[in-house]
């Protein structure tokens, strides 16, 4: 029991970096109607820049702070200038472009920051959370801000005129056009937030995984697989999901005797395809119904 | 009756069939001297670059087995690399482990792939668009892993992965093993690409690109659509499998580190820059994979990624639907400034 409850604390804090991700991965899906594969990528850029920020002897904070604002504005950017001439292509297309923003972010980090692990500070501590050994207080603050984004974004998306015209924006281009949204420019919007968000991830993984230009490689494979888990259409299912993803693999690779631990990934992965067999939509997912 | 009103028919329509009949021609020319100069290369050029075209007429098996899927049948795929390194390993246990002679090796490769392919063409009947790279990215991703497995390794070589002996040219064939390996590469991808043109053609091939389209509209004209994905998905996997053994006797090692999920992207980026549907981009999309990363390389090893990064882009804007496309268009205009 002692060893059961120890392993779904850890997952849990492994499943916060993850529901981080996920939550960036959907905000993004949300905005743009694709899986955008550059995501762990921007985030890493955006952590490095913080990194440089704090390095050059800015404070914590707000270090912190111009960071996400960089990162939303890069994000918009990238819309803007990269994406939008592409808009019209085949979806396939458009995921090449993903995959070579990855490549391009991946590369100029190596260039700029080189690919030694570097150590990222927490403004959390390092030391145990209520005495014990189960948590400490930075995955503890990491679990406490993602909760606290997804907060801010419910009332966001449910609450204020711009978020409605977001969601619009997303779900029907061409009505939400004709009661005068501007659909492009809610795009851009969301690929800063999701920029933003990521920057957050970014920086609250750091600390954990320590600070190199792969760094996000596995982590947005379980964000991914978090967020599809969860139903690519609800930030709360992509949370939700995201330690869902943490919880089994850490149960799967201590109890599931012979193979668990060298094949831990593997597991994890195939209990989230037998999980879609029988959810196609993810957990939480809408199912889209198409109109004939 | 009949000759009079196919007669009837003709007329009106001559001059339209006369201008396909000289563009069909003029295809089949330039095919035929595709062939020709493809075969007479290894006689000409210095065996690194014979290799080096081996290696592109191999990535381009594996491409046209993703465009099978993906481009025709509407089924998108991120676990190509684990059929690929599937086929490879079928060659390599085979000739490794039990002393079968190589060219038995391919098609067993082919077989075992099929069948791996048809049964995970199953669940994937269950998910779509997103949901389904999902779980081809999980097979992608396990791939390697159950290949470094420690149960397996007497049959996989564990992580070491295992050597596979250069096939020899035959005794009557005054060749050296590179050149040998080039022909037999030709003459296999040749097959299998009359074979998949061969296959877009046919009633099947109707249905598949029906379930595509519409996959509502191909059900309700009696098409199974279940069968047929399923089906593509083996043939799919078929495809990429052989490519897969080709590979393993070009590289003469496997390795599970091989076929991890890079090289399934490297895959889908082939698709998209050759052209998704376009059966002879998919060789196109093989020459892209394998040499621009090598020229971005020699340009600048520290941003060889990110020089690779804005080729990438740059051809995604100059041609949004692949080389397949361009060329669609290139010729549509040539035929526009021709009759004005």
């Amino acid at each position: 029991m002692e060893l059961l409850l120890q392993q779904v604390m850890a997952g849990l804090a492994n499943g916060a970096i993850y529901a981080c991700m996920a939550l960036a991965v959907v905000m993004i899906f949300q905005a743009i109607d694709h899986l955008n594969f550059a995501q762990g990528e921007m985030a890493m850029f955006s952590t490095f820049i913080a990194w440089q920020l704090i390095a050059w002897g800015f404070p914590f904070w707000v270090a912190f702070v111009l960071t996400v604002a960089f990162s939303f504005v890069a994000g918009v950017l990238i819309d803007r200038v990269l994406f939008r001439p592409v808009q019209n292509a085949p979806i396939l297309s458009q995921i090449v472009a993903f995959i070579a923003l990855f490549s391009i972010l991946n590369s100029s980090a190596g260039q700029i920051w080189d690919y030694t692990i570097k150590s990222f500070p927490t403004p959390f501590g390092h030391e145990p959370l209520f005495g014990g050994t189960l948590i400490d207080t930075h995955e503890a603050g990491m679990i406490g801000v993602t909760l606290a984004m997804l907060g801010l974004l419910y009332l966001f998306f449910r609450g204020t005129r711009l978020g409605l015209a977001m969601r619009a924006a997303a779900a029907n281009p061409e009505s939400a056009r004709l009661v005068g949204i501007r659909v492009g420019w809610m795009t851009a919007l969301g690929w800063g937030m999701a920029a933003a968000i990521g920057a957050v991830a970014g920086m609250l993984i750091a600390p954990i995984v320590f600070l190199d230009p792969n760094m996000m490689l596995g982590v947005l494979l379980y964000g991914f697989a978090g967020a599809v888990l969860g139903g690519l259409t609800s930030p709360g299912g992509a949370v939700a999901g995201g330690f869902a993803v943490g919880v089994i693999e850490n149960l799967a690779g201590t109890f599931i005797p012979y193979i668990g631990r060298e094949l831990k990934l593997t597991i994890a992965l195939v209990l989230i395809v037998i999980v879609l067999m029988f959810r196609p939509s993810g957990v939480f997912g809408r199912r889209v119904v198409s109109r004939v | 009756m009949t000759a009079v009103r196919e007669e009837q028919a003709a007329v009106p329509s001559a001059p339209a069939t006369g201008m396909i009949r000289r563009r069909l021609n003029l295809r089949y020319l330039g095919l035929i001297i595709v062939i020709l100069a493809a075969a007479a290369l290894p006689l000409a050029a210095s065996s690194f670059v014979t290799f080096q075209v081996t290696e592109v007429m191999i990535y381009g098996l594996a491409i046209l087995g993703l465009n099978l899927l993906t481009g025709f049948n509407g089924q998108f795929s991120l676990g190509h690399s684990a059929f690929y390194g599937i086929g490879a390993y079928t060659t390599a246990i085979l000739m490794h482990n039990y002393d079968v002679a190589y060219y038995w090796t391919i098609p067993a490769a082919g077989g075992v792939c099929f069948v791996i392919g048809f049964l995970f063409g199953l669940p994937a009947l269950r998910l779509q668009n997103l949901y389904l790279a999902l779980a081809t990215f999980a097979l992608a991703n396990a791939m390697p892993q159950i290949l470094k497995f420690h149960a397996l390794e007497s049959w996989t070589g564990g992580v070491q992965g295992l050597s596979v002996d250069q096939p020899d040219p035959p005794g009557f064939l005054p060749i050296d093993s590179d050149q040998w390996l080039y022909y037999l590469t030709f003459g296999v991808i040749l097959v299998m690409f009359v074979a998949a043109a061969c296959l877009i053609r046919s009633r099947s091939g109707r249905a598949i690109m029906a379930i595509r389209d519409h996959p509502i509209a191909a059900t309700a004209m009696g098409i199974n659509s279940s069968l047929y994905k399923t089906l593509t998905f083996g043939v799919s996997a078929f495809y990429t499998g052989v490519a897969g053994a080709l590979g393993a006797l070009a590289v003469a090692f496997v390795a599970p580190d091989s076929f991890t999920i890079f090289l399934s992207i490297s895959f889908l980026v082939g698709l998209v820059i050759g052209g998704v549907g376009s059966i002879p981009g998919s060789l196109f999309g093989g020459l892209f994979v394998l040499y621009v990363p090598n020229i971005a390389n020699s340009l600048s090893t520290g941003l060889a990624g990110a020089i690779y990064g804005v080729i990438l882009l740059i051809v995604i804007f100059v041609m949004p639907s692949g080389a397949a496309g361009f060329v669609r268009f290139a010729a549509g205009w040539l035929a526009r400034l021709r009759q004005s």
